[in-house]
């Protein structure tokens, strides 16, 4: 036979032979073939989850999801023709449509994506009998926050899209980029319980992006798991009145149930429309509200500090008994000339120095507490004393967070032996050098929320329970705090204080307080501002037995505390024990607001 | 007596063998399409299964004729349909088609005919017919400058058609020219510098210049033995790396960008159509997923999902590959192996130069086919874009690849009396 046929025959083996182990490298030897296979047509799906409701004590709806859509364009069949019908049909200018149109181009010819995002059903109405004659639009249904009222927006906080500095905090590698997380309020506290859970499915695409079908017959899939539903121990009538009592005003009130430690009310004000942070008007809402000169945005009840002023008399009283540097009815004679003083010269106890708001009656308590006679130096002696009663504050709760479920909760400040040292130098001062704490003034700070709770201490003769919102999440109340925070004052103690707080209400200065069938016992501050106005505040509780309701209101540059705060703290605790108001024209002055000064008439003017 | 046997001595495993490859090619076309939702069967008109079908039997009517036809009608008008082809070719120029650059198609109503493909067998005719009128040596420097220009004429005019991949096809005539005794050094050589100019035009020329370098020294240590052989090869290796290099500059540097893309475009349309690599990429996965086994008949993800371009036609081998795994894979190389091999048989047994010389054209032009076809799925060489005989979806190229193996049977079933003619 030919030789060249035999060369030829053996090429055409060799050549079968050469595309065999060629096949088998990339077929069998070589996995990566298969992996890439795999990625070229399996597409993740994500299923958002509906976020979870957020309720009132009484289960009356606050928080719920708003459907809105948004628009998608398929650029492949948008006729362009078209475009003047379009831009009528969703009364959007030829700019916004270019630029639309070329990124959605721009992103992929064949694939669809957002053209207008998140429009508000009311709206959508209109153009939805339109759309069907749009070629290459359609309609993708996703959810906003819905608020049933306008109130509230310092409790609940609000949704938006994860940041970028978020994401990359997220150390569960929960979020994607374009996520929605609540930002502030309940809405970040109890994120975890409200998001819920993503779905996930896994589709077959072609090479154009199209869905051909379930990957695996969807043995991969997961379903979307809905959020929880929260119920808050907000009493919506009761937070809705004080949100109307504080409009105009500049402050915070804050009410709790002594028993339970569950906030009734809560207010900043000012505040915004929860409704405004939201959809697709929240970036230009929010650089408005953020800009705000009253800053809507500062969470009053746990973020402003003032000295506690009078109110901080009840802690005096109590700690100085319970160190027993002061009978409970023990009289001290008060001239009058240790300290600046409305009360006038007399003898006084523990009850009428609280009624009459006694300053020198305190300068010499809080003397006692401070110079026990622990050493015979007197600066070494005052920081014993200092210490002792410095704890005693940190058990009332003051200078740390009380742990509140709301984010960023100010733990105010009281001053330590370092504070002073830094000021006067290490054994450089004692009792002369600070005797402004003994009626709440200097550098000490507290903010509402603690004066509140001060308020339920003293309802609850000696313990609180930490403030909190959450009642239950789906009807489970195991993440809310039941424990009782003893502030180590016996209980015996309590009586003489309080009496002097319901005589405050009834004969002292907190008159404009008194409601004739309800004990309020309370008591007045009228903080010092170096600013401006002194500020009004007030801190109480009834009924004096059997506690219902603790309130601390504090009004800026309202004057004096039995006016504004308590005038408003009153009526906050008729509407809530009695349910409606005998008092209209305590009503009125406080609707009204005119408490005289300057700040609050540029308030009304905006 | 022994014509009335000769006559019936039809190749029935050829035939075998070409009915095994068709039908595979048929249910492949449909897998490479097959859309489970669409509910359409691969008889349905939709789907290019169905309109392969009436290729197939087309095909058959073909053979038909085939059969029918005297045995010596093709010898004998041979050159007259060398002649029609050349016309074509021409004309195409002027009233073709222009199909996504290239002009290589007519178009008769709904009819697309692509002259370039018939013009393989009366290529094939005319070079058998010139070698069959006896006393040709491939050593005589006329005969073979008459024998190259016989199928340099068509490769050239399908070049300036556009459509270089068709016209590479055509230099598997120089394997007939090897058997037929034209020394290895030229054949080696001639393949290789026009596949280097066509190569040119569709690849980057660094990719080309090292493969040339490679090349060089592989088959300089092979035949190199000799200081002349060494210096030819050596000298061959950079005439062709100038070539390379003067028709890359002319391409880059000489003409304009439009010009350049027009160029580039009419050359190779398909090419890359989505950047670097992308077709023999999707290509490569679909083949690899396929794994040892294969992922079962019609249970294919990416060529149905249309990952790899131009599925049913020349890149269809993915399809099997991706289906029947290497198992699969393999048998069809062993089938078409043993059906070029037979084809080789064939071939030696003719007793006719003109049949022997046929023969060979056939089987050069089926075997440049497969060889190429499943390199470039598999990135063995660049894509070039020509189908895979019998396999591929489409009637020019069924047509063809059927006429020229049934003549040759046809041929081969009167060997004994085409003994006696001369």
């Amino acid at each position: 036979m030919n030789s060249r046929a035999i060369v030829i025959r053996v090429f055409i083996v060799l050549t079968v032979l050469i595309l065999s182990v060629r096949l088998f490298y990339i077929q069998v030897a070589d996995e990566q073939y298969k992996k890439a296979a795999e990625a070229n047509i399996v597409h993740e799906i994500i299923e958002y989850p509906y976020r979870g409701h957020i309720y009132d004590r009484h289960k009356n709806l606050l928080v719920y999801n708003e459907p809105v859509f948004d628009l998608l364009i398929l650029p492949r069949e948008v006729n362009l023709e078209d475009s003047v019908n379009i831009k009528e049909i969703l009364s959007i200018s030829q700019e916004q449509f270019d630029r639309g149109y070329e990124k959605a181009k721009g992103f992929a010819k064949h694939l669809p994506s957002v053209f207008l995002e998140k429009i508000p059903k009311d709206e959508f109405a209109v153009i939805q009998d339109q759309l069907v004659n749009l070629k290459g639009f359609s309609i993708q249904p996703r959810t906003i926050r819905g608020y049933e009222f306008p109130l509230m927006s310092s409790v609940l906080g609000y949704v938006a899209e994860i940041s970028r500095g978020q994401l990359a905090r997220d150390t569960t590698r929960y979020y994607k980029s374009g996520d929605e997380i609540g930002i502030n309020g309940i809405e970040r506290q109890y994120e975890n319980q409200l998001r819920g859970k993503r779905g996930k499915s896994f589709q077959t695409v072609n090479v154009q992006g199209m869905v051909m079908g379930k990957f695996g017959d969807g043995e991969y899939d997961s379903l979307p798991v809905p959020g929880e539903d929260i119920q808050l121990t907000i009493d919506l009538e009761l937070q809705q009145y004080a949100e109307q009592l504080m409009k105009g005003k500049i402050g915070s009130l804050v009410a709790i149930e002594p028993s339970t430690g569950e906030i009734l009310a809560f207010v900043s004000s000012p505040s915004y429309d929860p409704s405004l942070l939201r959809g697709r008007d929240y970036s230009k809402n929010y650089s408005v509200i953020q800009s705000d000169s009253l800053k809507p945005l500062f969470n009053r009840p746990l973020q402003a500090m003032y000295p506690p002023g009078s109110m901080f008399k009840t802690i005096q009283s109590l700690v100085a008994m319970q160190e027993k540097k002061l009978g409970p009815a023990e009289k001290i004679y008060c001239e009058g000339n240790l300290i600046g003083d409305l009360a006038p010269i007399g003898e006084y106890d523990v009850k009428k120095a609280i009624t009459y708001s006694s300053n020198n009656f305190f300068y010499k308590v809080f003397r006692r507490i401070i110079q026990q006679g622990f050493d015979d130096n007197s600066y070494i002696d005052s920081r014993i004393g200092f210490e002792i009663w410095r704890n005693h504050l940190l058990n009332f709760g003051l200078g740390i967070k009380l742990g509140i479920d709301l984010p960023n909760e100010n733990s105010g400040f009281v001053p330590s032996l370092a504070t002073y040292d830094r000021v006067y130098g290490n054994n450089r001062w004692r009792f002369s050098n600070i005797y402004s704490l003994s009626i709440g003034q200097g550098e000490i700070l507290v903010t509402p929320l603690q004066m509140a709770n001060l308020g339920a201490i003293l309802a609850n003769r000696g313990y609180f329970i930490t403030p909190h919102f959450l009642k239950n999440v789906e009807g489970d109340s195991s993440l809310v705090p039941r424990e009782k925070r003893q502030v180590g004052i016996d209980q015996a103690y309590f009586p003489y204080v309080i009496d002097g707080m319901e005589q405050v209400v009834s004969m002292g200065s907190g008159l404009r307080a008194y409601i004739p069938d309800i004990a309020i016992c309370g008591k007045t501050s009228t903080v010092q501002n170096p600013h401006g106005a002194d500020h009004s505040g007030f801190m109480g509780f009834a009924p004096k037995e059997n506690p219902k309701i603790a309130v601390a209101v504090y009004v800026e540059n309202a004057g004096w505390g039995g006016r504004a705060a308590g005038s408003t703290a009153s009526l906050v605790i008729e509407k809530y024990i009695r349910g409606n108001i005998t008092r209209t024209w305590v009503e009125d002055y406080v609707l009204k607001g005119n408490f005289g000064d300057e700040k609050r008439a540029s308030i009304e003017s905006n | 007596m022994r014509n009335a046997q000769a006559s019936n001595q039809i190749d029935w495993l050829t035939v075998m063998l070409y009915f095994i490859l068709v039908f595979a090619g048929w249910l492949t076309i449909y897998a490479a399409d097959y859309e489970p939702e669409a509910g359409s069967t691969i008889f349905s008109f939709t789907q290019s299964s169905g309109k392969q079908l009436v290729w197939i039997f087309t095909s058959i009517i073909l053979i038909v004729f085939i059969f029918v036809i005297d045995y010596r009608f093709y010898e004998s008008l041979a050159y007259v349909f060398y002649a029609i082809a050349f016309l074509f070719l021409i004309f195409v120029l002027f009233f073709g088609r222009e199909v996504a650059g290239s002009t290589s198609w007519f178009e008769i109503g709904s009819l697309r005919i692509q002259p370039s493909e018939f013009a393989k067998i009366s290529t094939a005719l005319g070079l058998a017919k010139y070698f069959g009128a006896g006393h040709r040596k491939t050593s005589s420097h006329r005969d073979l400058l008459i024998a190259g220009l016989l199928f340099m004429i068509p490769l050239g005019l399908i070049v300036v058609q556009g459509d270089a991949g068709t016209a590479m096809v055509y230099l598997s005539f120089l394997l007939v020219l090897y058997r037929e005794g034209l020394p290895p050094l030229l054949v080696v050589s001639g393949f290789g510098m026009i596949l280097i100019f066509l190569l040119t035009l569709l690849v980057n020329q660094w990719i080309l210049i090292i493969g040339i370098i490679v090349l060089t020294l592989v088959l300089g240590g092979i035949f190199g033995r000799t200081v002349r052989r060494a210096l030819v090869i050596g000298v061959a290796a950079v005439v062709t790396i100038s070539v390379v290099v003067s028709v890359d500059f002319i391409l880059t540097d000489v003409l304009k960008p439009h010009q350049q893309k027009r160029v580039l475009l009419l050359v190779n349309p398909n090419a890359d159509p989505l950047g670097v690599g992308w077709n023999t990429t999707q290509s490569k996965i679909a083949i690899g997923s396929g794994g040892f086994a294969g992922k079962g008949y019609l249970n294919g993800t990416q060529t149905k999902f249309d990952f790899v371009p131009e599925q049913t036609t020349d890149f269809v081998f993915c399809t099997i590959g991706e289906e029947h795994g290497w198992l699969g894979s393999v048998l069809l190389l062993v089938i078409y192996g043993f059906l070029l091999i037979r084809i080789s048989v064939i071939a030696e047994r003719q007793k006719s130069d003109f049949v022997r010389v046929y023969a060979y054209s056939v089987l050069s032009i089926l075997f440049f086919h497969f060889a190429i076809n499943i390199s470039m799925t598999i990135g063995l060489f660049p894509v070039i874009g020509i189908p895979l005989p019998f396999i591929s979806y489409g009637g020019s190229s069924l047509w063809t690849f059927t006429i020229l193996l049934f003549i040759l049977l046809k041929l081969d079933s009167h060997r004994m009396e085409i003994l006696h003619r001369w």
